[in-house]
């Protein structure tokens, strides 16, 4: 709340200093800095998930694409007190991410992708779908939004502002402004705070990212009741190498981790939108409950009493809840990896529209939704196969 | 005016907003709670209605599970006729039927022909999730109630509940251990 409530001054302050610098009224800039972050508002509050599952090139998908999904993202709905089911994105990709949007929980959707529905079993899996439901119920989408937004402004408002200093020289003087002195001084002051300003409002921008990530992995094993879960999958993920083909450093915060850690972006600094995983892995094992509680015993004895994590309001009615025990059988055997990739790959087909044919010959045969021929050949065994 | 009658004003209006929102507060955990009791009602009920096609599926396969196959579908029938009664009688119908529940699914591992066959497995699949969605909806009531019955005895605002008549709730509680744990799948 008051890392917000800080990117808002900054807003306010850069606003009312433009104001100040270019019109000689502190209050026209305010204005302007409003009017500007108002409009941004509206488009990415009412298009912004829209715009961003199609540049992921997700894929809606229906209860019959893929049941075991849609199952995991309703038991985790009903654990968490969602009214409606989010809509069930599925990213075509072999990297492991997800990621969840909307302005809020009636307008939500989840994106995962089929990298992470094949190398995932059911725990694990719930366990990414508890935190990707965890940032829809603690609107953590909206509130990103908005600072990104403030963020955005900020910057914006920054560049131009530092443009015209270059290019335009000294503010031609309107009607009796501050004497040349004060004017100095104020001149330098709103170079300064236009320089510095971008960059304080990335910093806190990036540490509200962090925050919301651990309530996050919190608010995933007090749905799931089993902490493991999303901890063994953090774990699958962070050792896989893919990187995600359709992430721009937009889109980065919303995923569950990093998908530019490999390039150079820090995973672990406070320039980075994510916590680092092993120490989100290290802490989520460390819980000796499911509770919110716990998670708070757990973050504070890594670093070692010196900060809290969970919002007091969350924190009140809590205390040690039992973890379950895992539910997943055939750990990481051949015959569920297999199932899963069967799962994953007729889902894609399903959603891509492709029809399905099975031949007598056990051959299972794909028909691309354009084919105008009545009868197919199967490749297998040269029946003649009736579309 | 008299120093006294304004005093008691802000008084009166202090009290009026701790007590208007302590109750609104209540009204609220409490819906939230019956909500939660709903959402166990209709995973219950998909429970219900799952089970007569998975016995039609077994059955096919299986020649010598007369039994088990009877008692499931008279545990479900139990279960449905019970499941208008009080909570304490309910959960004890419910777990029985998620033993018997249990005791088919262990059965019917015995039989590869019903493992492969399609509809079966997309039975089973319902089945697990109908389970744990029964499990978590009765995680979220009995969270639900934890908060409510902690507003309600809980000083100050057990004041404005017993003002009000706000009483506690009774947790949801399946007595059955087996349904805690996960069935184990032999590879014998």
């Amino acid at each position: 709340m008051a890392l917000t409530i800080g990117i808002g001054a900054i807003l306010l302050v850069v606003g009312y200093l433009i104001g100040l610098y270019f019109f000689a009224n502190g209050y026209a800039g305010l204005i302007v800095a409003l009017i500007i972050w108002g409009i941004m508002n509206l488009v990415a509050i009412f298009q912004g998930d829209s715009i961003l599952l199609s540049v992921s090139k997700a894929k809606k998908i229906k209860k019959e694409d893929h049941p075991r999904l849609y199952n995991i993202v309703e038991e985790m709905r009903i654990a968490s007190g969602l009214e409606k089911v989010p809509d069930i994105y599925i990213i075509d990709d072999r990297a492991l991410n997800a990621f969840a949007t909307g302005r809020d929980a009636n307008h939500a959707s989840v994106a995962i992708t089929s990298g992470l529905l094949q190398k995932l079993n059911r725990d694990e899996l719930q366990g990414v779908i508890g935190h990707e439901i965890a940032h829809i119920k603690n609107r953590d989408v909206l509130l990103m939004v908005m600072c990104g937004i403030l963020l955005g402004s900020i910057v914006m408002l920054s560049w131009f502002a530092s443009r015209a200093l270059i290019f335009g020289g000294a503010p031609r003087s309107r009607t009796s402004s501050s004497s040349s002195g004060g004017g100095g001084i104020l001149i330098i002051v709103a170079i300064v705070l236009m320089i510095i300003a971008p960059v304080a409002a990335q910093l806190i921008y990036f540490a509200i990212s962090r925050r919301r990530e651990y309530l996050a992995d919190a608010s995933s094993a007090l749905y799931t009741r089993y902490p493991e879960g999303l901890a063994s999958a953090l774990e699958k993920i962070a050792a896989s190498t893919d990187e995600l083909r359709s992430a721009n450093k937009a889109t980065a915060p919303m995923f569950i981790i990093n998908p530019f850690r490999k390039r150079g972006m820090a995973a672990n600094n406070f320039t980075s939108t994510h916590p680092p995983i092993a120490e989100r892995i290290r802490i989520l094992r460390s819980m000796t409950g499911s509770s919110f509680a716990n998670y708070e015993k757990a973050y504070e004895d890594f670093y070692r009493g010196t900060k809290k994590i969970i919002p007091r309001s969350a924190l009140a009615e809590t205390q040690t809840l039992d973890i379950r025990a895992p539910r997943s059988e055939e750990v990481g055997t051949l015959k569920a990896t297999i199932e899963r990739r069967k799962d994953t790959s007729d889902a894609l087909w399903q959603i891509n529209q492709y029809r399905t044919i099975d031949c007598e010959c056990g051959v299972r045969l794909r028909i691309p939704p354009k084919l105008q021929d009545s009868t197919v050949k199967c490749p297998h065994c040269g029946a003649i196969n009736r579309t | 005016m008299h120093v006294g009658a304004i005093v008691g004003i802000v008084v009166g209006v202090v009290l009026a907003i701790i007590f208007g929102g302590g109750y609104n507060r209540l009204v609220q955990m409490r819906n939230q709670t019956r909500n939660a009791w709903s959402q166990i009602d209709v995973q219950l009920k998909r429970r219900y209605d799952l089970i007569p096609n998975l016995v039609q599926t077994v059955k096919g396969y299986t020649k010598h599970e007369r039994e088990t196959l009877e008692s499931v579908t008279k545990a479900r029938n139990f279960a449905q006729q019970m499941s208008s009664s009080g909570a304490v009688e309910r959960a004890k119908a419910e777990s029985e039927l998620s033993s018997a529940l249990a005791r088919l699914m262990a059965v019917a591992e015995n039989y590869p022909d019903l493992k492969a066959n399609q509809n079966y497995l997309a039975l089973q699949e319902e089945l697990t999730s109908t389970e744990n969605r029964i499990s978590f909806a009765r995680q979220y009531y009995n969270d639900s109630v934890l908060k409510y019955n902690n507003t309600t005895q809980m000083f100050p605002s057990n004041v404005v509940a017993r003002a009000f008549g706000f009483k506690s709730s009774e947790f949801f509680e399946l007595t059955v251990a087996e349904e805690r744990q996960a069935p184990k799948v032999s590879f014998t």
